[in-house]
């Protein structure tokens, strides 16, 4: 092979008390997709803000195209044609599309011009977006779609893209693999970072694993199974969950006829929606985000009240109950959106302990906190469900998303819910924590809970639900039985490839060329 | 290159210690403003500081401190409940006033009379006149979305023609010669808030101390203030958590307006003596200073009133020894709010020095 495009050689950072990354080195070729594969706290963010100008390495060098390369800021990585999709989108709510990306831009052009760049880009690489809505009401697909769009206005030589897929339906990862497959065929590298190993074996010609900062292996994934990366990621042999339901008692939670306006202008409407639940039995509820996720759960939990027996459960209308009356009925819920919504960020863990567990766990006594045993039940979550963290007093934002999901989920599991609705259970989270909250939603559902996850994540809800539902557009498609459903089969309850279209490159130069 | 880095956890010992760097700040910038101003800055920090509490006549000026710190305490306290879960109330001057009115016309009402009866059903009046004035911006947001800062803030001024109007014709004195003003409560001891006037001691500190328990008890112990504090942080989280926005705007500002309220009350019945025109004396708005300036801790309320308190007084003291004019004793207390408010920051950021090119 020719010269590479990005040679890393050495590479170590170092942070008080943590070596993020030892002696790293692999190549990026040209035209290569390269996926870097590693649990949370593996280094792989620290890389490749190594690679992006953020962080600067302590030791070892980095070779573009040859040349020496040691961006001090994004923006010198920028003009070398490095770009990067980040994970946490960095947008403001406040502002329009178009005005999101002219900040990202250093000459950016007249918002009209910019504007049509932003639609013909969108659709090119078939990501729908309209440049003119505020991305204070875009759910976390369509942000994601902002920050790819704003990546792909710089023409990249390298596209870092840091686990891209999470909100898309299946014929949506597809497209957004040709469109990525396109993208190589131009000449564009990309760097992929993602905990799903059978995307990587799709789309990837090469993957380095990252383990505790160290590279642990190198494979070229379409010949290593999915089993043998995962546990060359983990460093040990990977539990997959276990089920052991004794299958379906009776129905504990019935929604009938739900139908609820959204509090925002731009939220999703849930139009006359039918399920029901039974104990010990899981609901997978797939869907594109944005298409009600949030409102399903907001009704669920009693955020927003809902019109008379349109939710019932063991048989009693909740749905005039607010979140703690349902709670005193063994109703919780944990919502997608971990900070400033199942979390106050600022608050210590005990006190996030106390958010959601005040009444079941009767930490209140005639309105006085217990102290003592809300510090309980906070050690009591983070032992359990090994969150990681230097103490009970520590503030919620000082976590990282997997251990505050971990810590959200198991703030709900651990106070025996009778019916326990999710949202995301697992985004953001790295393999090993994934598979725990999965088992232990399982383990749930075994002791006769009835447990509802939302999410986006299909392995995930293959994996756990008995029955699968998809929302669309605030409705929610026939219920089918989990086992023995096709990908395409899901792809089209979830409505299909949602108006997007196959990348179509080839035309958009012809017409670039002819204008 | 001069970096801010956000902490990942806010730091305790700068959020206890930013008030008193304020204080110096303030006093150093002080100093200057006073020797440009042609005084002698050390004398006149002297003055300000030191002379009311230690002085030759300290024994004189530290009752005077209890009296100007007791109202700022009993509102600052009202204030720092909403102030923390994001409520504004900003028209405590206004609720001060309506306070004043309601005790003192109860009181006024029953005039001669001598019954220990009066005095608790002034206070109740009191409170409740105040707590009336702080519903209104609350009915008007949970009702119509209105903003609870602009509505609370111009009722301040109708609150001061109210006053007016009470001092020249309802409740004037109608002994007093048509001087503006009702009758002095220094001639009526069944509607007198003094407890002992030589030892300048009133129920409104009682009070002061009361609030400054409760409100400490609440917030620390009690689900309805982490609720407070949970809605100033995170109202998603706290919708999720059950907490009722549209009660605890209602409790919110009606506890700040009723504590107001007791505040103008124990001030028209004590040290002010009477309904008058000039009455408002701004403390209102100086409560907003001290409750900042206490971050919102009731302890740290106190404390903060005291020393507010103390540039009260020592301004006083300095306008009489030293000439200063009282608009420069203004200035001072604004930079007081000022350099805390910048000095905030550091709470939550801290100031990282990198070489340039390491960003």
């Amino acid at each position: 092979m020719s010269t590479p495009l990005l040679s890393i050689k050495g590479l170590t950072k170092t942070y008080p008390g943590v070596v993020a990354n030892d002696d790293v080195s692999f190549d990026i070729g040209t035209n290569e997709v390269h996926a870097l594969l590693g649990e949370n706290g593996a280094g792989k963010s620290t890389l490749v803000k190594m690679i992006y100008g953020l962080v600067k390495p302590d030791s070892g060098t980095m070779t573009w195209n040859g040349q020496l390369f040691a961006p001090p800021e994004p923006k010198a990585a920028r003009a070398s044609g490095v770009a990067m999709v980040f994970q946490h989108f960095s947008l403001f709510d406040a502002l329009s599309v178009a005005e999101n990306v002219a900040l990202g831009m250093e000459n950016p052009p007249a918002m009209r011009d910019l504007a049509r760049r932003i639609r013909r880009v969108s659709e090119t690489y078939g990501l729908p977006l309209d440049p003119n809505r505020t991305v204070g009401d875009l759910s976390a697909g369509e942000r994601q779609r902002v920050e790819i769009i704003r990546c792909l206005l710089q023409d990249p030589k390298l596209l870092i893209m840091d686990e891209p897929t999470s909100v898309l339906t299946p014929q949506e990862v597809e497209i957004l693999f040709q469109t990525l497959n396109k993208l190589k065929a131009e000449g564009t590298s990309i760097l992929y970072i993602s905990h799903k190993l059978e995307e990587i074996r799709a789309l990837c010609d090469h993957a380095t694993i990252l383990r505790l900062g160290k590279n642990v292996g190198e494979c070229v994934p379409a010949d290593t199974s999915a089993r043998d990366m995962a546990e060359l990621m983990v460093g040990d042999t990977l539990q997959t969950p276990t089920r052991t339901t004794e299958k379906a008692g009776a129905v504990v939670l019935d929604v009938s006829g739900l139908t609820l306006e959204p509090t925002n202008d731009y939220g999703t409407t849930l139009k006359n929606i039918h399920f029901t639940v039974r104990a010990g039995e899981i609901l997978g509820i797939g869907g594109v985000a944005g298409n009600g996720q949030d409102e399903l759960l907001s009704a669920l939990s009693g955020e927003s009240l809902t019109w008379p027996d349109s939710i019932k459960v063991n048989g009693q209308d909740v749905a005039n109950l607010g979140p703690n009356a349902r709670r005193g009925m063994g109703i919780l819920a944990a919502p997608e959106e971990r900070l400033g919504h199942a979390a106050a960020p600022d608050l210590s863990l005990t006190e996030n302990a106390l958010l959601t567990g005040a009444i079941r766990e009767g930490l209140t006594n005639n309105g006085f906190v217990n102290w003592s045993k809300t510090t309980e039940f906070a050690d009591t979550i983070i032992k359990e469900f090994d969150v990681r963290t230097p103490g009970n007093h520590v503030a919620a934002r000082a976590l990282s998303g997997g251990n505050l999901q971990k810590f959200v989920i198991g703030r709900e599991v651990l106070q025996r819910p009778e019916v326990l609705v999710v949202n995301q259970p697992t985004w953001g989270v790295d393999a090993a924590a994934a598979a725990s909250i999965r088992q232990a939603l399982l383990d749930l559902a075994a002791g006769g809970a009835a447990i509802v996850v939302i999410s986006q994540d299909l392995d995930e809800l293959m994996e756990i639900s008995d029955r699968f539902g998809a929302l669309n557009e605030g409705r929610l498609s026939d219920l089918r039985p989990a086992a023995g459903l096709s990908i395409d089969e899901i792809g089209l309850m979830m409505g299909g490839a949602h108006g997007m279209e196959v990348a179509h490159v080839g035309d958009e130069e012809k017409e670039g060329a002819s204008a | 290159m001069i970096a801010l880095e956000k902490r990942p956890t806010p730091s305790r010992a700068l959020s206890l210690s930013t008030p008193l760097i304020a204080v110096i700040i303030t006093m150093i910038m002080g100093g200057l403003l006073f020797s440009v101003l042609g005084k002698n800055p050390i004398e006149a920090i002297r003055t300000i500081f030191w002379d009311p509490v230690f002085g030759e006549f300290a024994f004189y000026y530290r009752p005077q401190l209890l009296v100007k710190a007791a109202p700022l305490v009993l509102i600052a306290i009202g204030l720092s409940l909403g102030f923390k879960a994001g409520i504004w109330n900003i028209g405590a001057e206004g609720q001060y006033i309506m306070g004043a009115i309601c005790g003192a016309a109860v009181g006024l009402a029953f005039y001669p009379t001598e019954s220990r009866l009066i005095f608790p059903l002034m206070i109740i009046a009191g409170a409740l006149g105040g707590w009336a004035w702080g519903m209104i911006p609350a009915l008007l947001k949970v009702r119509f979305g209105t903003n609870e800062i602009l509505v609370s803030l111009m009722l301040v001024y109708v609150a001061d023609q109210l006053l007016a109007s009470m001092s020249l014709g309802l409740l004037r004195n109608p002994e007093g010669m048509g001087f503006p003003g009702s009758r002095n409560f220094s001639d009526f001891p069944a509607g007198s808030s003094w407890i002992n006037e030589a030892a300048g001691l009133h129920w409104g500190m009682a009070f002061a101390f009361i609030a400054v328990i409760f409100s400490y008890i609440l917030l620390n112990r009690h689900i309805l203030g982490f609720n407070i504090r949970l809605t100033g942080e995170a109202p998603r989280a706290a919708r999720f958590a059950g907490v009722n926005p549209t009660r605890l705007i209602l409790f919110c500002l009606g506890t700040s307006g009723a504590l107001a309220g007791l505040a103008g009350f124990f001030e028209v019945t004590g040290p002010s003596g009477q309904i008058n025109i000039d009455f408002a004396s701004g403390y209102g708005f100086t409560a907003i200073i001290v409750a900042f300036l206490g971050r919102l801790h009731p302890v740290g309320i106190l404390l903060a009133a005291l020393l507010m308190a103390l540039t009260y007084v020592g301004g006083d003291l300095a306008q009489g020894n030293l000439g200063l004019p009282s608009a420069a004793i203004q200035v001072f207390q604004g930079m007081l709010l000022f350099f805390l408010l910048a000095l905030d920051l550091l709470t939550n950021y801290r100031v990282v020095l990198k070489s340039k090119g390491a960003a």
